[in-house]
């Protein structure tokens, strides 16, 4: 059996579900690279965008542990933001902030 | 009952979640985020349903285990919406088997690491094994290999997703579902109250394999739940997780209520936190006054047929569950208080006869 490369040593880059044919997996269709769903954005699939107010935001972080899609994260200077690649637009940051400072936005 | 409800939002008696411009009551949970792991396992780009609770709970399982853990998933939602087929979510090793044998393929990984260990193939390092299914691959169709890992004895973590239907083929009744549920193979209707079966006491089932750690989790409350993966992982020996997971698609309930309804579940004693640690039952949290059941179910419309009486005739049953779950929990704690009491009084009469007899 063929040794999967690793994650490393992977020359080609990642090639997308409609550029690949049958030929083109390991035996057993074992996944060589790790966490590579990554690569597709379910940030289209959102109506409505959550903005946060920094000026009542007191960086607890609950926004954070609560997203399913582990889509909000922390910028540099402490305060949360959505990472909007992947945000599907739920809402459960905005109805458990504890402030209540993210609002949800329509997609325009 | 729609996303966009303006700023009104739902709140309960326990005065969760705030209106605007409240103060902030002083037990809130806002530090969790500063004690959990940063590192996520759990990738973003899988395709659960906007608000999924058992996204939410998988992410916290895996940040609670860490990287050395290899990963065992049965056939349903999860296995859909972390690896169609280019795709993987799984920051961790991961293999999928069929619906009905997710703890028999756990069990063989456990042994399998062993015997690899003690040959010298692979680092001596502890690898733990960690099982994931659903409501139905646990409680329905996994049920006799789940039964063969937890009498076996192997080393594993066995945590049941439960949403409370075959969420993943379009909301058909399992054996989890609660009385009342209206699914798309238990529709209500004039002659139909909905699932006319109570819902199977799995956590129950599995602590009465006398396995060493047994637990309810709920991803409403972080903290908690990363806490008992970790405790489950700690265990020499099986152990067994049932954590709620909100469907919003199944339950047909908005998106952003779902880690809302899951914190009612806990507060209304329909699914109580609760331990089972060497037989001795724990209370994890106890609230002061059981919510009224309607809290609960108004926020779900698969519940939305039930009258007031039905509604009354399950709100007892659930309470009468909640009190001797409580009961039990109060008469184990006692006896544990008791046997320690007199692990002291033995030690200080063999100290007193040491004495005696050594002058």
């Amino acid at each position: 059996m063929k040794k999967p490369a690793s994650l490393k040593d992977r020359a080609t880059p990642f090639r997308q579900a409609h550029e690949l044919g049958w030929r083109d997996f390991e035996p057993g269709f074992v996944l060589t690279e790790v966490a590579s769903s990554r690569h597709y954005h379910t940030g289209d699939w959102r109506s409505k965008r959550p903005v946060w107010d920094t000026s009542r935001c007191i960086q607890c972080g609950v926004c954070w542990i609560y997203c399913p899609d582990a889509a909000v994260r922390r910028r540099p200077d402490g305060f949360f933001e959505a990472d909007y690649d992947y945000c599907k637009g739920c809402g459960i940051c905005a109805r458990e902030c504890v402030t209540q400072c993210i609002e949800m936005k329509d997609e325009r | 009952m729609t996303h966009d409800e303006g700023t009104t939002r739902w709140g309960s008696a326990s005065g969760w979640p705030l209106p605007p411009g409240q103060p902030l009551p002083t037990n809130l949970n806002v530090y969790v985020a500063n004690l959990v792991p940063k590192e996520e396992y759990f990738a973003q780009g899988h395709r659960a349903c906007q608000g999924c609770g058992l996204a939410l709970a998988v992410r916290l399982a895996l940040k609670a285990a860490g990287p050395d853990v290899i990963v065992a998933t049965a056939t349903g939602c999860l296995e859909i919406i972390t690896t169609p087929l280019p795709y993987t979510a799984w920051g961790v090793p991961w293999i999928h088997v069929a619906f009905e044998n997710t703890a028999a393929t756990a069990s063989g990984i456990e042994a399998a690491l062993k015997v690899l260990r003690r040959k010298g193939r692979i680092p001596d390092r502890k690898v733990r094994v960690l099982a994931f299914a659903g409501d139905g691959g646990t409680a329905d169709i996994g049920l006799q290999a789940l039964s063969g890992a937890l009498e076996r004895g192997h080393d594993l973590t066995y945590i049941c997703l439960d949403n409370e239907a075959y969420m993943n083929t379009g909301v058909q009744r399992s054996g989890s579902t609660p009385f009342g549920a209206s699914t798309t193979t238990s529709p209500a209707g004039k002659k139909s109250i909905g699932q006319q079966t109570w819902k199977k006491p799995m956590p129950a089932i599995a602590a009465a394999h006398n396995i060493p750690y047994v637990a309810t989790a709920n991803p409403s409350y972080p903290y908690d739940f990363i806490q008992k993966v970790r405790r489950a992982l700690d265990t020499e020996g099986p152990a067994y997780i049932h954590a709620y997971s909100a469907c919003p698609t199944g339950w047909r309930s908005a998106t952003d209520l779902s880690i809302h309804i899951g914190r009612l579940a806990t507060e209304t004693g329909v699914f109580p936190l609760y331990e089972v640690i060497e037989g001795r039952h724990v209370l994890n949290y106890d609230p002061p006054t059981l919510q009224p059941l309607q809290e609960y179910t108004r926020l779900q419309p698969r519940f939305r047929h039930l009258t007031d009486d039905d509604l009354a005739r399950i709100e007892a049953r659930v309470r009468r569950e909640y009190d001797a779950l409580k009961r039990r929990a109060e008469l184990d704690a006692k006896e544990e208080k008791r046997l320690k009491r007199e692990a002291v009084r033995a030690r200080r009469a063999q100290r007193a006869q040491r004495t005696a007899s050594d002058p």
